[in-house]
C-alpha cells in the first residue's frame, strides 16, 4: 500500500507500526499517527485524500480532503445555454451518465411546464435502469476487488462494455452519452436495438449467478464486509444518505416509487430492502437493484409505444432535418434554438431522481433568460463521504476501505 | 402532492412559527419558505421534530447570489419528509458580513454543505465546528460562484520545471472569453430603446419633419 506516515504526535515508547518492533506488553504503548491515504491509491476510487488518525491499526479519525476534480461546474453551467449544459452532467458521475442528464432535464421541463412523448419517456426509463446496471456491476465488482477478489471486476467489465455498446449505438458515445434533452430525447433508437437489448436481458441472469456464486457466500468476502460499517436509520437520516445507503439501514424509500416520475409508476418493480445496515447488506441491496433493473428493462422493452421521441413543440425541440430543407420558419426554430437556445421562464425548482448512487437533485433557478441563473447540483456521493468518519471510527484501516467501496463514490459528482 | 395540501401544510407552518416566517409561497408544486436569519436553528429543529411536519433529512444547503439586492446571498435548505413524502425548501438572506447561524447542531449532514457554502459564495456560518474550504485548492482566494467572480478565475497553474514545483501565475488568455448577448429584442424586451425605436413614438403623435 502506497501510504506514508506524516507526523508522529504522541509521546508514546515503542512505535508499533505494520511490521515494527514491538516491546513487552507493560512497556508497550502505540503511538497514535496522522496517515495520508490517496490521492493516488487504488482502493480511493479516484482522487481521494483522507487524512486519517490511527491508532495501532485502528482508524480514531478519518478527514477526507475533497476537491481535487473540482471543475466548476456548476460555474460554467450559468454561462451556458440549457442544451450546452448537458454535457457536463456526463461528467458528473461518470458511470451513470445518462441519470445526471436525467435530474437536468427534468428540472428544465418543470420550468417550461412540458409534458414529453410517451414513448420519450420508456425510452429514458429504459436508459436510466441501463445506467443502474452499468453502475452497479462497477460498483459492486470494484467493491470486490477493494477487498481483494479480482474476477468479479474482470468478468463485470465484459458485461459493461456490452452496456456501454447499447449507450454507443443509440448516442455514439460509450460513455459521455448527452441523449436527453428538455423535450424529449436526442435520437430515435435506432433498429433493432430493442431486439438485441432483450436477448441482453435474456443472458444477464447467468452472470448474476456467477456473481452471486462468486461473492454472496464467500467466505472472505462476508469476513470483509460483514458488520463492517453499520449505520443506523437514525444515522442515515442525520447524515443526508440516500439510496442503497439508506435502503440497507432498512428504509423503504425509493424515489421511483415514492415520487414516481416518466413511467416509474406503470413499471412493475421491488424495491430491496437491507436488514444490518452493514457493507454486506448495501452489496446485497445492489444486487437486487441490478435484478429488479432487469425488470423494468424488459417491461420497457415489451410496452416500448411507437410514436414521436421528442416534443414537437418547435421553440423547444429542434426540427428534423427534412423540414427545415422545405420550411423556412423550420430554419428559423433551428438556428435560434442553437445559437440562442431557448428561454426559461422564470422560477425556481428542485428536481431530485433515483441514481443508481442515491438521490441526485438539481435545483435549477432561471431568470427568464436562455441560460440557467444557478445551476446546484446535489450529488448522492457527497453526503455519504462525509459519513465516512463515523462509519470508520473503530474500525480497522482495511475497513475504511471496504466502507469506501460500499458507498460507491465517484469523484465526478462529489467535486463537481 | 397536490398544490392545496402543500398551501395547507405551508399554512400550518406559518401558524406554528408565527413571526420567524416572512413569506410562504408554493410555485411549481414546491413549498418554498422564507424565514428569519437568526431563527434558522429553531425553525428547522421545529419542522423536523413536528409530527405533521417531521422533515427527517436536510437534503442540500446551497446558496444563491443576486449582487444587485442589500442581502445578496439566498441562503437555500431543502428539507425531505420521509413521513409524509414531501419536500420544501427553507430559505434566508444574508450579505458577505453577516454569518448564519449553522444548522450542524439539527442535521450533521449540514457540515459539509455549510463548508461548500462557505467555500463557493464566501456566507460565513457562525459555530460552525469546521469550516474549512472543501471543493477548492488548498490555498485558494475568493469565492468562485458569486457573480462578481470570473469565470476564468484570476490564476492559473502549471508545473515549473525548473523550481520543480506547481506555480501560480495570473491568468493569461490568448482569446477574450467570448459571452454573446443573446438577448433577442424581438422577445420579451419590453423596456429597451433599440436605435430607431424613438421613430415608432414620433409616428403616432404629431408628425414633425
Amino acid at each position: 500500500m502506497s501510504m506514508t506516515t506524516i507526523s508522529e504526535s504522541a509521546t508514546g515508547v515503542v512505535i508499533a507500526g505494520p511490521g515494527g518492533p514491538v516491546g513487552p506488553a507493560e512497556k508497550t504503548q502505540i503511538k497514535p499517527y496522522t496517515m495520508n491515504f490517496g490521492p493516488q491509491h487504488p482502493a480511493a476510487h479516484g482522487v481521494l485524500r483522507l487524512v486519517m488518525e490511527l491508532n495501532g491499526e485502528v482508524v480514531e479519525r478519518c478527514d477526507p480532503h475533497i476537491g481535487l476534480l473540482h471543475r466548476g461546474t456548476e460555474k460554467l453551467i450559468e454561462y451556458k445555454t440549457y442544451v450546452q449544459a448537458i454535457p457536463y452532467f456526463d461528467r458528473l458521475d461518470y458511470v451513470s451518465p445518462m441519470c445526471m442528464e436525467h435530474a437536468f432535464v427534468l428540472g428544465v421541463e418543470n420550468l417550461l411546464q412540458i409534458k414529453i412523448p410517451l414513448r420519450a419517456q420508456y425510452i429514458r426509463v429504459l436508459f436510466s435502469e441501463i445506467t443502474r446496471i452499468l453502475n452497479h456491476i462497477l460498483s459492486i465488482t470494484t467493491g470486490a476487488l477493494d477487498v481483494g477478489a479480482i474476477t468479479p471486476a474482470l468478468w463485470g467489465f465484459e458485461e459493461r462494455e456490452i452496456l456501454m455498446e447499447f449507450y454507443e449505438r443509440v448516442c455514439g458515445a460509450r460513455l459521455h452519452a448527452n441523449y436527453f434533452r428538455p423535450g424529449g430525447v436526442a435520437w430515435d433508437l435506432p433498429a433493432g436495438l430493442l431486439e438485441d437489448i432483450w436477448a441482453f436481458t435474456e443472458r444477464f441472469p447467468k452472470f448474476m449467478e456467477d456473481l452471486d456464486n462468486l461473492l454472496t457466500d464467500n467466505r472472505i468476502f462476508k469476513q470483509r464486509t460483514v458488520d463492517i460499517g453499520i449505520v443506523s436509520k437514525e444515522q442515515a437520516y442525520d447524515w443526508a444518505f440516500t439510496g442503497p445507503m439508506l435502503r440497507g439501514s432498512g428504509v423503504a424509500w425509493d424515489l421511483r416509487k415514492s415520487q414516481p416520475y416518466e413511467v416509474y409508476d406503470r413499471m412493475d418493480f421491488d424495491v430491496p430492502v437491507g436488514l444490518t445496515g452493514d457493507c454486506w447488506a448495501r452489496y446485497l441491496v445492489r444486487m437486487e437493484e441490478m435484478r429488479q433493473s432487469l425488470r423494468i428493462i424488459r417491461q420497457c422493452c415489451k410496452d416500448m409505444p411507437a410514436g414521436p421521441y421528442k416534443i414537437e413543440d418547435r421553440k423547444v425541440s429542434p426540427p428534423p432535418r427534412g423540414e427545415m430543407k422545405r420550411s423556412m420558419e423550420a430554419l428559423i426554430h433551428h438556428f435560434k434554438l442553437f445559437t440562442e437556445g431557448f428561454h426559461v421562464p422564470a422560477g425556481e425548482t428542485y428536481t431530485a431522481i433515483e441514481a443508481p448512487k442515491g438521490e441526485f437533485g438539481v435545483y435549477l433557478v432561471s431568470d427568464g433568460t436562455n441560460k440557467p441563473y444557478r445551476c446546484k447540483i446535489r450529488a448522492p456521493g457527497f453526503a455519504h463521504l462525509q459519513g465516512i468518519d463515523f462509519m470508520s471510527k473503530g474500525h480497522m484501516l482495511a475497513d475504511a476501505v471496504a466502507n469506501i467501496a460500499s458507498m460507491d463514490i465517484v469523484f465526478g459528482e462529489i467535486d463537481r | 402532492m397536490s398544490e392545496q395540501a402543500l398551501k395547507e401544510l405551508g399554512d400550518v407552518i406559518a401558524a406554528k412559527l408565527g413571526g420567524d416566517v416572512l413569506t410562504v409561497e408554493v410555485k411549481l408544486g414546491e413549498l418554498m419558505v422564507t424565514v428569519k436569519r437568526p431563527a434558522i436553528i429553531p425553525v428547522l429543529t421545529a419542522l423536523r421534530d413536528d409530527a405533521a411536519c417531521s422533515f427527517e433529512q436536510l437534503t442540500d444547503i446551497t446558496a444563491v447570489d443576486y449582487p444587485e439586492r442589500v442581502e445578496r446571498f439566498e441562503v437555500v435548505y431543502q428539507l425531505l419528509s420521509y413521513k409524509h413524502n414531501r419536500r420544501m425548501r427553507v430559505k434566508v438572506t444574508t450579505d458577505e458580513d453577516t454569518p448564519v447561524p449553522s444548522v450542524v447542531p439539527v442535521f450533521n449532514a449540514a457540515n459539509w454543505f455549510e463548508r461548500e457554502t462557505w467555500d463557493l459564495f464566501g456566507i460565513f456560518f457562525d459555530n460552525h465546528p469546521d469550516l474549512r474550504r472543501i471543493l477548492t485548492d488548498y490555498g485558494f482566494e475568493g469565492h468562485p460562484l458569486r457573480k462578481d467572480f470570473p469565470l476564468t478565475g484570476y490564476v492559473e497553474a502549471r508545473y515549473d520545471e525548473d523550481q520543480k514545483r506547481v506555480v501560480y501565475e495570473p491568468v493569461q488568455l490568448t482569446q477574450d472569453f467570448r459571452s454573446f448577448d443573446f438577448l433577442s429584442p424581438w422577445e420579451g424586451m419590453t423596456n429597451v430603446m433599440l436605435p430607431g425605436d424613438e421613430k415608432a413614438a414620433l409616428q403616432d403623435g404629431s408628425k414633425k419633419p
